[in-house]
């Protein structure tokens, strides 16, 4: 139970030109092992592409619990413990 | 204020917005968010098992290949979903430790056993199609890192199932032998497939408080139905029947008539006594249990390049 | 459009699976014409030899599945064990192609008897895991990781000289390999260090781990007389080469993991023969008993 591993959030770049990207989270005992679990688990292998971890508890919320304003533009917020983003192509729906 | 947080958040999942982690959330909700995301995080992982099963026996190396790679993006799945289920306050540990002490379910269609090598064809047709209908709608739930861990799960299941139907299809090219494995495969696992939308919507005690809060979209009955109509084309064109002497159109209602899934065998599964549970769990605490060490160890080695790093900045 | 759309489409977007499940040609536009002077039959013995072990290699990886410390070592071993399998293929195609009797990849890993296999020992000895419940030292997620640094560490020695083969194809292979088992041999060298600096029992486990391999470690530098003779042909790589470089890597690889090569203590050969001439452990009966049932049960199934 104590032995569970640090909770580290993902970034990749997906290609050339483009900002990384919040992508998820995954759990790893330091950083070199973070990095490689983040390219096995969510970038499939693609070369070229860059990715980012960071602990999950280095990042700052700008917006504090309860007084985040509801339905303010938040397209750039960064919580505490974000996960994933839309992925707009070729969704099946019904 | 209480009053006033909760209004916004009702207009909120009303008008289809989404809610995120910090937002301010009932109670309910969010203990109900945890449970059937954990519970689909449990299913990912206890999942891998019955596929799993059939790796070191595959048929060929392709199909090897593909089950190997399958399996995997299930526990990549399990992954995304633990996460997803992190941001709303729980932990991956205290998760798995619920699992295997049996105070969290998975679904119950993974405690019936893996019998032929047809069943990881049946299992990607008819369990990740079923699985799909009751994950499409996911990709519009209210919680936002629920949506969209279920977009990334989505993807990538459209081709699990498609694989399952090209090897079912390659198989019932084949032998005899081989279009009766399929057969079989299909009457074992029919009957369990229609049973993953959960009981009938009137015995189902949660469908209306989820579907206000949009963690839910459609009903089970509504969905099992989607399900049976999809199925039998899908069915027709692979050569099978399955096991239900009353399913047929109904021109009327513009759907099939089906018959009704064996309810108790349904409950039994379900508290405890289906033919894998207690292998299931054991299988997954095993494999937690006797991991502890390395984790302990991969903590005590970066605590300890921690130390070293920072005697050396002080040096 | 509903979620059945596609299911049966002719496309089939291989890119969409998570790792190399190998349904395209990785070696399109390589010339794979036998070049002249090299004898067939060396040359397919010689690729059965190299297939052979990441075939076996690869089928014991995989049963981690499901069974690793943490989901994200689950997804690493898979990932692992498929690039052992995508190579395995490519090289058990090429020795059927050179061979000439029309054998495929799946006749010659399914269709074989255990005495024409011709991997090394060290790819098919248990190295756990347990089936179920606790594995015992030199059983365990140490073991394994011991027996992968070693196997990548000789494998990545071997196949960055392979590839300049006299044989275009093996050539190709060794160039696609030498860049997953760079990966391999980094992610089994970090849980060296991790385990053998981690905890008193790791550290333990990991020396016990060490010790399991270490008897078959010599076999690895022993070259077959087909190896010696295509070695002269420029196809192959003579493994007596490759022994100072390899014991350089672990010598690394131990020092920062606190861990110390073990004296060496290779096992007996059997009237002078090992895994090369196709002599196994026992544990081999058992593993292609596995591997083999399916395919063999079925005379005549598609699959």
């Amino acid at each position: 139970m104590s032995a569970s591993w640090p909770l580290w959030e993902v970034f990749v770049r997906g290609k050339r030109g483009l900002n990384h990207v919040h992508v998820g989270s995954l759990h790893a005992p330091d950083a070199e092992m973070a990095v490689r679990n983040a390219r096995d688990v969510y970038t499939r292998r693609n070369e070229g592409v860059s990715v980012w971890v960071v602990p999950a508890e280095a990042i700052t919320a700008s917006s504090p619990d309860e007084k985040d304003p509801f339905f303010a533009p938040s397209g750039d917020k960064v919580y505490r413990h974000p996960t994933f983003y839309a992925i707009s192509e070729d969704v099946p729906h019904l | 204020m209480s009053e006033d947080l909760e209004s916004r958040f009702e207009a909120a999942v009303r008008s289809e917005s989404r809610i995120e982690p910090r937002d301010w959330m009932p109670d309910g909700y969010r203990k109900t968010l945890i449970r059937q995301i954990a519970q689909h995080a449990h299913s990912e992982i206890i999942g891998m098992q019955p596929e799993g099963n059939w790796i070191s026996r595959a048929p060929s190396l392709r199909r090897k290949a593909v089950l190997l790679a399958k399996v995997q993006d299930e526990a990549g799945h399990g992954l995304y979903l633990y996460s997803a289920a992190e941001t709303l306050g729980a932990e991956r540990g205290d998760l798995t430790e619920k699992l295997i002490a049996g105070r969290q379910k998975y679904s119950s269609i993974f405690n019936y056993p893996t019998l032929t090598f047809a069943d990881v064809g049946v299992i990607g047709w008819l369990v990740d199609g079923a699985a799909i209908c009751n994950q499409v709608p996911l990709c519009r739930t209210s919680y936002g890192p629920y949506a969209r861990a279920m977009i990334r799960v989505c993807k990538e299941e459209s081709f699990h199932q498609r694989q399952g139907y090209e090897l079912l299809a390659t198989m019932m090219s084949g032998t005899p032998a081989q279009r009766e494995m399929v057969q079989d495969a299909v009457n074992r696992w029919w009957w369990p497939a229609l049973m993953m939308f959960g009981p009938p919507d009137s015995e189902s005690s949660n469908t209306e408080r989820s579907m206000a809060w949009r963690i839910k979209r459609n009903t089970n009955d509504e969905l099992r139905q989607k399900f049976v109509d999809m199925s039998v084309p899908q069915a027709e064109r692979l050569g099978v029947t399955f096991p239900d002497p009353e399913l047929r159109w109904n021109p009327e209602r513009g759907h099939h008539d089906f018959g009704t899934p064996d309810w108790d065998e349904f409950w039994r599964v379900v508290q405890g006594d289906g033919p894998c549970n207690a292998q299931r769990v054991a299988h997954r605490r095993a494999a937690h249990e006797d991991g502890a060490w390395v984790r302990e160890a991969a903590t005590a080695h970066a605590a300890k390049r921690a130390r070293r790093a920072g005697r050396e900045a002080v040096a | 459009m509903n979620v059945y759309d596609g299911l049966t489409a002719g496309d089939s977007g291989d890119a969409h699976w998570a790792f190399g499940t190998g349904f395209t040609e990785p070696l399109a536009g390589i010339d794979r014409d036998v070049p002249s002077g090299v004898d067939r039959a060396d040359l397919t013995a010689y690729a059965l030899m190299l297939g052979d072990d990441a075939l076996v290699a690869s089928q014991l990886l995989a049963a981690w599945t499901s069974r690793a410390p943490e989901l994200e070592e689950d997804v690493a071993l898979a990932n692992i064990a498929l690039d052992l399998l995508g190579q395995a293929r490519l090289l058990l195609t090429r020795a059927g192609e050179v061979e000439g009797r029309g054998r495929d990849e799946d006749a010659l890993a399914h269709l074989r008897a255990e005495h024409e296999f011709r991997n090394v020992h060290l790819a098919e000895i248990d190295c756990g895991p347990s089936r179920m419940g606790p594995s015992a030292p030199g059983r365990d997620f140490a073991a394994t990781t011991a027996r992968l640094l070693v196997f990548s560490s000789w494998k990545l020695a071997l196949f960055a000289r392979l590839r300049d083969s006299a044989d275009p194809v093996l050539a190709a292979v060794a160039a696609k390999a030498v860049k997953e088992l760079t990966y391999h041999r980094d992610h089994a060298a970090r849980w060296t260090v991790r385990l053998g600096d981690g905890t008193d029992e790791s550290h333990r486990r990991m020396r016990a781990g060490i010790e399991r391999v270490w008897p078959f470690v010599d076999e690895l530098f022993t070259a077959h007389p087909v190896e010696t003779r295509l070695a002269a042909a420029g196809v192959a790589v003579d493994p007596a080469e490759l022994r100072s470089e390899v014991d350089g890597v672990l010598d690394e690889v131990f020092a920062a993991a606190g861990l110390e090569r073990p004296a060496p203590v290779p096992v007996a050969t059997v009237a002078g023969r090992a895994g090369r001439d196709g002599v196994h452990t026992e544990a081999m009966g058992f593993l292609l008993a596995e591997m083999q049932h399916l395919h063999r049960s079925l005379p005549g199934a598609v699959w």
